[in-house]
């Protein structure tokens, strides 16, 4: 369901890339027709695939209960933000959210381990759209803060519980976990339990930290249902 | 030695003409928090002050961090939804609504009206109880007792209700995906419509003590503005935007459940201040006993049958009668099944978000055709709110920022998740 663009090659994104450098005349053209568009939400997917490519370059578009995903390539994730923040048919004035997603253990490519969302909300069309980038473990994504302003926060969350690396982020600290802290606890290569245990040390009349044990092992049902 | 002497003089004078040159007092940083009881729980708070004016404001957050979302991934939907209580534990309802709306998209379920009805009734509860506190604990942080005693006050007949519908008074798990917990018992909104009759009058109350109180209004006036351009760049929702003037309400501009149906206004700020939310809380708590009313004559005057609510439609075989699963073993089988076995998210991803009553809140849900979410990313406003903080307190007061962390409404429940 959520992802074909593992059939994606690199001449597709070159050319996607050539698309987004359009003349004066046609863009305002297009203008035209996305605003039909965000009128008319009922376009044939096709024809709107066709009309939107051209103002960002988009890799995979998915419309699923309504909610419109755009799948972007992370280089192109600033200047889509900016093309849908600022173009006047658009006006996604407003970042809801920023939030992490880890794809470990399901049968999808090593490249494409983990997804940053951004959700963004229209008040002039009261819309809402998701793009989607996807990462893999190593690989950095420039932070969207001089874009989106509130992102700052957003993006550290994502830091802090997935350990994806923003770019020119003006101030990527932890933000959710304790001082001190290991390990990105959203990962789904983290256990549940994590591995410390704190307490409060009557002898050494402080709070300690020690390596987890536990009398039991968590037990985690994998099977999909009881039924 | 001799030669050192000098030297040592030398820089001796230096020191002194440095620090005579720089005649002036370096920043002072404090710590406001976690313990502080204007930091709404456990808020720490690094404060950089230059005298008392507020230089810079750097909140430390994630004290009350419990790894809701994490825990979600390991739990079933109807397991899941208890977590949801304990974000904002001030507007409980609320959020297991989002939740709900989110795994009902998902799993293709839908809600026959008097649930809509129901919910919707008790959504407004909601927003009257976190708007009480709101206004009373801010109240409390500026300086004035009487109305945050007159509010909890209220707030307890609020949560007798909550009682009475699920049996606890706060975390009440009422709202669930593909319904209720159970219909409501009958003396209740005879109950409700007495509370409502009552309710306006002690509004008045504590409007009365506070709305044109000359203390309460040189805390507030002129105090942390928010312009239309940085309430939208700071991403903000609810009643923090709508104090710069900007008319964005969910329930109005992309209603859900049964709002479309209902008449109410919404309330919009003019100048941004602090002064103006506090109004914007009060009108907005006016207007959700508006809607209470109309939604008990909406439920007085017909009947509904609460029969076919729970997991119609769903992805189960059979659809759950209620009333008939007391009375043959098969339906009572079914019952359990869908109790305890939950319902399965289909291979997708939602973002539901609905007005809370601390602005938007946002549940994007992944499934992937198991009883568990594979993700649960939980958007909360005051997450959102108080990052702009920092922007809102410099050049305030230090006395301003209590005002300020009070009108943000902030509770850590959800902020820290």
């Amino acid at each position: 369901m959520l992802f074909k663009f593992k059939t994606l090659n690199s001449s597709k994104n070159n050319q996607i890339k050539s698309c987004f450098l359009t003349t004066e005349s046609s863009k305002k053209k297009n203008g035209l027709n996305i605003k039909m568009y965000n009128i008319l939400s009922k376009v044939r997917p096709s024809v709107r695939y066709l009309i939107d490519k051209k103002v960002f370059p988009y890799i995979f578009c998915q419309k699923f209960n309504n909610e419109n995903t755009y799948i972007i390539h992370k280089k192109n994730l600033l200047l889509s933000l900016l093309v849908l923040k600022n173009h006047i048919n658009f006006q996604y004035k407003i970042l809801s959210s920023v939030s992490g997603v880890d794809f470990l253990s399901t049968q999808f490519d090593k490249n494409f381990r983990f997804a940053v969302v951004y959700d963004l909300l229209s008040l002039k069309f009261k819309n809402r759209l998701r793009l989607k980038v996807f990462l893999n473990e190593i690989s950095t994504i420039s932070s969207s803060c001089s874009v989106y302003y509130n992102a700052n926060w957003w993006e550290r969350e994502v830091w802090d519980m997935y350990g994806i690396w923003f770019d020119k982020h003006p101030d990527l600290r932890r933000i959710l976990t304790d001082y001190g802290f290991d390990g990105f606890p959203l990962r789904k290569d983290f256990p549940l339990s994590g591995y410390i245990d704190v307490s409060y040390s009557a002898d050494k009349r402080r709070i300690i930290s020690e390596p987890l044990e536990l009398t039991q092992e968590f037990r985690a049902f994998t099977f999909e249902s009881q039924w | 030695m001799n030669n050192n002497v000098p030297l040592i003089k030398n820089s001796f004078k230096t020191i002194l003409k440095k620090t005579e040159s720089k005649n002036q007092l370096k920043n002072f940083t404090i710590n406001f928090g976690p313990q502080h009881p204007a930091a709404h729980g456990v808020l720490r708070l690094i404060l950089e002050l230059n005298g008392e004016v507020v230089v810079k404001a750097d909140p430390h957050i994630g004290l009350l961090h419990r790894g809701t979302e994490k825990l979600i991934e390991y739990k079933t939907v109807l397991q899941a939804l208890p977590y949801f209580d304990r974000l904002d534990y001030v507007s409980m309802m609320a959020q297991e609504h989002t939740f709900s709306l989110a795994v009902e998209k998902l799993a293709n379920i839908s809600v026959s009206q008097k649930v809509l009805l129901i919910r919707v009734l008790f959504l407004e509860i909601t927003r009257i109880l976190n708007h009480l506190l709101s206004v009373g604990c801010h109240a409390m942080d500026v300086g004035a007792m009487t109305p945050f005693l007159w509010a909890f006050e209220e707030r307890e007949k609020l949560m007798e209700f909550y009682e009475r519908v699920s049996g606890a008074r706060m975390h009440a798990a009422y709202i669930r995906p593909g319904g209720l917990s159970s219909d409501f018992p009958v003396e209740l909104l005879s109950d409700i419509k007495v509370f409502s009759l009552n309710f306006s009058d002690r509004l008045a109350e504590i409007e009365e003590m506070l709305t044109n109180n000359r203390i309460w209004k040189e805390r507030l006036i002129d105090v942390g503005i928010v312009s239309h351009k940085q309430a939208v760049d700071w991403g903000f929702s609810g009643v923090m935007l709508r104090s710069t003037g900007i008319a964005w309400d969910l329930r109005k501009n992309m209603p859900y459940d049964y709002y479309q149906h209902l008449n109410f206004d919404v309330p919009v700020g003019s100048k941004g201040d602090c002064y103006d939310r506090y109004l914007l809380r009060i009108e907005e708590m006016a207007q959700s006993l508006r809607i209470i009313n109309q939604v008990i004559d909406e439920l007085d005057n017909k009947i509904y049958d609460f029969s076919s609510s729970n997991f119609e439609n769903s992805n189960s075989k059979s659809s759950l009668k209620y009333n008939v699963m007391k009375t043959y073993m098969e339906d009572l089988i079914d019952h359990f099944r869908l109790s305890t076995g939950s319902v399965v998210l289909r291979a997708g991803e939602t973002y539901c978000a609905t007005e809370a009553p601390k602005g938007e809140f946002g549940v994007y849900l992944i499934g992937n055709n198991t009883e568990k979410p594979f993700r649960c990313k939980i958007k909360a406003p005051g997450f959102g709110h108080l990052q702009s903080l920092n922007d809102m307190c410099k050049g305030h007061m230090l006395a301003d920022v209590v005002t300020i962390i009070g009108t943000q409404d902030i509770v850590f429940g959800e902020v820290d998740r």
